[in-house]
């Protein structure tokens, strides 16, 4: 029989082989009978795999060619700044210096790690206009949480803990916005967006109050589109006795362009994993980091880094601070990712960052807009949105032409997201795409269009040339099978 | 930008003729939205350093890089929670496929089959390990999932206090405890008996309040507590019990799940990940099946395509923050889904023997030394009962021993004399790694200078 | 089947069987299930709960959606359709009859008057 490399690793199993060589020990064997109770040693080993080394390695080359990354392929996702994850930052993060170091070791045998957290914060602050970064969140979610637990902690200083109970979120906001203050303990109040994709202030005037902790807002939203009234809203927000979260996830559109910090933001996550080129891995690890204005400094995750001199160390006593929101000082190697691409592209090669991303998602959208429907008019920043409706009365979701893509040699875009968006893709094409690759992408949306016209079937039936066709999700949900179960 | 960035495909050509298909005709256009008040100025521009060539880059980097302590030079004895292991070749070579490395959440399934099989096989090895039912496929790491299994608790029981021992990891109880901060509900510590968990204590603090305890296993003093008998204090409260487990332990003692964890949580870093000064690493976080739909994060299911063929998907989506987003429980979106896939390689490696001939050495080393060192003369604190970490009593202050040892190329262990409240304690750790002549050598300085 | 010209409805598109005057069966009507589409899990309280009028009872889920059901008149649980949690799918095939939810026996008679009829319903729903 051949094997197709489908199987899963319990499947090729075999009792007795092993893939790895550890040295002989000449330390004589202590039993574990004579430390603990019978009860608390195992009485059936772990069913784990037993394979060889090239059986393993062919197992997981053999999964690697069923998936897509952004070096298979234009990957157009929305949101996510789906951009080129440069190498060189691999072989550093891998350097013994950097990979082979204790978060408990001596702080004196650790200078470099620490001098690099310091500069990487001294060149966020920059980045984002704010006055004081911690590392420590793992990802967006986690800065979002921390940044609001700060908002939390501000305000019980100033008394006003148990009165100020609600966050504000526009209705185009990524979910972790909402979900995270409800895990900082805060009741949500969801602001419409107006008819041009934006947060009204009319609305938000409306929506503020002496009960009001603090809006959460994305910059240019999920939209693609820049919050024109973002002074007026951060005012009337400060007026209230509110506070202002940035979530950083589409801050690609504004380097070097402006800052949260100008824009009046006193709490701010970017996304390393976004807009800082480290790999997103399968979904992670990323990297949260949050700044804050001055006079929140106070309320920061601890431990923090200090510069004395030429003498870097951490210090740990901040007694308003909401405490540790994660273990050690946060995704240290994806951190060191993100220091060298920062290193790698200066202010000037940020800026252009910038204005790249902006022009080619323009571009796209330019050469789209014949096709799809555009419900927002305007320029966009780095990302836009379109709309299916045309293709579903012709019995094409934007499902399908998520799946029909995938034929193409493209990863598709987020889609039915933004939720206010009906049949919404949402595509973000970053600075790291050839002309000639925006070109391909745009063709091949243009001929779905028109095979939602004429041959509605090829759409709705793909993807074709996939290790798998369209999954059955349903029964996936209702009879969940989330372990291996054997025959 | 007068220079072209090796990163950046775009030539003043392709800007003009995107411009012109725009229909506008500069890219400063196209930032006019942005308030004035708020744009960059040549005054008010960001100012960073000059970028880096590849070369300068890696020159800098290894400087940096330089100034750190590491494995390769010195002996690790230090463990506290992350712990220097062995890990195959392959683990890395595996990780470094593009394939896996740059692929964003698998929000198609079709062309993300690869990554969605490999965290189903994650999400069965951690359940196999467990004696759970049901495992996700990563969080950011072992306190975080702690966090998570606290909050899944108070919700579920609708309780409002959380115990835990004082054997618990120092930085567990701080982000617990942020953890409660923001979903405002109490936890208590329950103090130690020796190197671990007073269960008369513990005994006495279990109420009709307690949403659930925690118990770390081994604990952080490397003590094996007995799950049995604290899972027996919880019979008349509806509490859970949750487990924060090395998952190197439990390839030789009994599954938490099989002594009666409701929750079971804990790092992967024991598997084939580097310490990478503290992260990245994995969190794991398994239950049992009444709480399936209410664990947070990423789960991959098994399914069939439309042909009948065997395929996987990300299933039981509607927990989660992007569909729940007010209602939501947890606002888990970003996992650790890479180094999850580096600690299946791992297991795939090393295996169902070699998981537990490293686990054997762990504790041969580690008792050895301590062995060592009592015969010696140097006071134990901890029992019999350890893995692979165990509490010595020194005669003065450990970063004074620290120091000695580090001029003899040994980092020592962790300083736990505030943990323990104990003056010159030390937590040492040794693992498959050591050799006999490095633990020799810190046996002998130990008795040498530290007595 | 339950006979739907003989249900009351809520605006949140519960239905309500009167099986006696303090006892009732509640559903969710055709019209939520097909906004739903595939229903996959379905949350149902615990026997003997006690539930006012507007509780939130039951959480029901399809692939991408959440939906809360809200209880339309007060009283105990009763009953609960538990074959719901391995088979979810009836709720699609039935729900006027094999995908009810729960049973509620209320303290006194059930006001029915704030609540629309088959007729009225079906003149809601096209509405919207």
């Amino acid at each position: 029989m051949t094997t197709t490399y489908d199987d899963l690793l319990f499947e090729i199993s075999k009792p007795g082989r092993i893939g790895y060589s550890l040295p002989e020990s000449s330390i004589e064997k202590t039993d574990l009978t004579n430390l603990v109770s019978d009860h608390l040693i195992r009485e059936e080993p772990a069913e784990l795999p037993e394979l060889s080394e090239l059986q393993v390695m062919r197992h997981y080359t053999g999964l690697s060619n069923k998936n897509f990354g952004i070096e298979t392929g234009f990957y157009p996702l929305g949101s996510c700044t789906m951009k080129y994850n440069p190498k060189i930052n691999e072989d550093i993060a891998r350097y013994p210096g950097f990979a082979q170091i204790h978060p408990l070791q001596p702080e004196k045998t650790a200078q470099g790690a620490l001098e690099m957290m310091y500069r990487l914060e001294e060149n966020l602050k920059e980045v984002t206009g704010m006055d004081a970064i911690s590392l420590q969140p793992a990802a967006g979610a986690q800065g979002e949480w921390a940044g609001l637990l700060i908002f939390k902690a501000y305000h019980q200083a100033n008394g006003e803990g148990d009165k100020r109970r609600k966050i504000l979120v526009p209705d185009s906001a990524h979910g972790t916005n909402p979900a995270s203050a409800i895990v900082a303990g805060y009741d949500v109040v969801e602001i419409k967006s107006n008819k041009e994709g934006r947060v009204g202030v009319e609305a938000l005037k409306a929506a503020v109050g002496p009960d009001t902790a603090g809006l959460m807002l994305t910059n240019p939203n999920t939209l693609g589109l820049f919050e024109v009234d973002i002074v007026e809203i951060a005012q009337i927000v400060h007026e209230a006795g509110g506070l202002l979260y940035y979530d950083g996830a589409n801050a690609n559109a504004i380097l070097g362009k402006s800052t949260p910090g100008e824009m009046g933001f006193d709490v701010v996550h970017l996304n390393l994993h976004k807009t800082f080129s480290t790999p997103h891995g399968g979904g992670g690890p990323g990297s949260g980091p949050i700044g804050v204005k001055d006079y929140l400094k106070d309320f920061m995750p601890a431990p923090r880094i200090k510069k004395e001199e030429d003498e870097y160390s951490l210090s740990y006593t901040h007694p308003q601070s909401i405490g540790r929101v994660k273990g050690y000082y946060g995704n240290f190697g994806v951190n060191v990712r993100a220091y060298s691409y920062i290193r790698s592209m200066g202010a000037e090669g940020l800026l252009q960052v910038s204005e790249d991303a902006v022009l080619h998602a323009n571009y796209l959208k330019a050469r789209l807009e014949p096709y799809y429907e555009t419900p927002y008019k305007d320029h966009c920043k780095h990302e836009f949105v379109l709309s299916g409706i045309r293709q579903k009365k012709l019995g094409v979701r934007t499902l399908d032409i998520a799946k029909r893509l995938l034929d193409y040699g493209f990863y598709a875009p987020t889609v039915y997201f933004p939720l206010i968006v009906e049949e919404c893709l949402m595509i973000e094409p970053t600075e790291t795409e050839a002309k000639e690759q925006l070109d391909a992408f745009a063709d091949a949306l243009i001929d779905i269009a028109k095979d939602a016209e004429e041959n509605p079937d090829t759409v709705t039936g793909a993807p074709y040339t996939k290790a798998v066709k369209r999954l059955d999700e349903v029964t996936a949900a209702r009879k969940p099978i989330v372990v291996y179960q054997k025959n | 930008m007068t220079k072209q960035h090796r990163y950046l495909p775009t030539t003043e050509q392709d800007r003009k003729d995107m411009l012109e298909t725009i229909g506008v005709s500069s890219i400063r256009e196209l930032f006019s939205d942005i308030p004035e008040s708020t744009r960059a100025t040549k005054e008010k521009a960001i100012e960073l350093e000059d970028a880096l060539s590849e070369l300068s880059l890696t020159k800098h980097m290894k400087e940096l890089a330089a100034k750190n302590t590491t494995t390769e030079t010195h002996a690790y004895f230090l463990g506290a929670g992350t712990y220097d292991h062995y890990s195959p070749s392959i683990v890395n070579h595996v990780l470094l496929r593009s394939e896996f490395m740059t692929a964003y959440t698998p929000y198609q399934p079709e062309a993300s089959q690869g990554e969605l099989q490999a965290l189903f096989e994650f999400q069965t090895m951690m359940c196999e390990l467990t004696g759970m039912d049901v495992a996700n496929s990563s969080l950011y790491d072992g306190f975080t999932s702690l966090g998570e299994a606290c909050n899944l608790a108070t919700s579920v029981t609708k309780k409002q206090e959380v115990l835990y021992s004082k054997a618990l990891h120092p930085q567990a109880k701080e982000v617990i405890s942020t953890y409660a901060y923001g979903m405002e509900y109490a936890v208590k510590e329950i103090g130690l008996n020796g190197t671990a968990t007073d269960l008369e204590a513990l005994k006495n603090s279990i109420s009709n309040e307690t949403a659930a305890v925690i118990i770390q296993y081994p604990n952080f003093f490397g003590t094996i507590e007995d799950l049995k008998e604290i899972k027996s204090l919880l019979e008349a409260s509806k509490g859970m019990l949750i487990v924060m487990a090395n998952p190197l332990a439990l390839a030789l003692l009994e599954s938490p799940g099989k002594l009666g964890a409701d929750i079971v949580v804990g790092d992967t870093q024991p598997f084939g990940l580097p310490m990478s000064y503290g992260g990245p690493h994995c969190g794991y976080f398994a239950v049992k099946k009444k709480y399936m739909r209410k664990v947070p994060s990423r789960i991959v299911g098994q399914t069939v395509d439309k042909d009948g063929k065997r395929g996987f998907v990300m299933t039981l989506q509607t927990r989660e923050q992007h569909i729940r987003r007010e209602k939501a429980t947890s606002n888990m979106s970003s996992n650790q889904a890479l180094t999850a896939l580096g600690s299946s390689v791992f297991l795939a490696a090393v295996g169902k023997v070699g998981l537990q001939e490293m686990a054997q050495q762990n504790i041969n080393h580690a008792h050895y030394v301590k062995n060592e060192l009592e015969s010696k003369g140097v006071t134990v604190l901890s029992e019999a009962n350890f893995f692979n970490e165990f509490v010595v009593k020194l005669d003065r202050p450990i970063n004074e021993v620290s120091d000695v040892l580090l001029d003899n190329g040994i980092i020592g262990g962790y300083d736990v004399s505030s943990e323990l409240n104990e003056e010159n304690t030390m937590l040492l750790c040794v693992t498959e790694k050591r050799t006999r002549e490095e633990m020799n050598k810190l046996v002998s300085i130990l008795t040498g200078e530290g007595k | 089947m339950t006979d739907k010209a003989k249900l009351f409805f809520t605006k949140e598109h519960e239905w309500v069987e009167l099986v006696n005057d303090d006892y009732v069966r509640i559903g969710i009507s055709d019209y939520a299930v097909e906004q739903l589409g595939d229903i996959v899990f379905v949350e149902l309280p615990e026997l003997k709960a006690e539930l006012s009028a507007e509780d939130e009872f039951a959480t029901v889920e399809s692939v991408k959606s959440t939906s809360e059901i809200y209880a339309p008149v007060a009283g105990s649980v009763a009953k609960v359709n538990s074959a719901l949690e391995d088979e979810p799918e009836k709720l699609n095939e039935a729900p006027f009859g094999e995908g009810w939810l729960i049973e509620i026996q209320a303290s006194e008679a059930v006001d029915v008057s704030g609540l629309m009829d088959s007729s009225a319903y079906e003149e809601y729903v096209s509405s919207l």
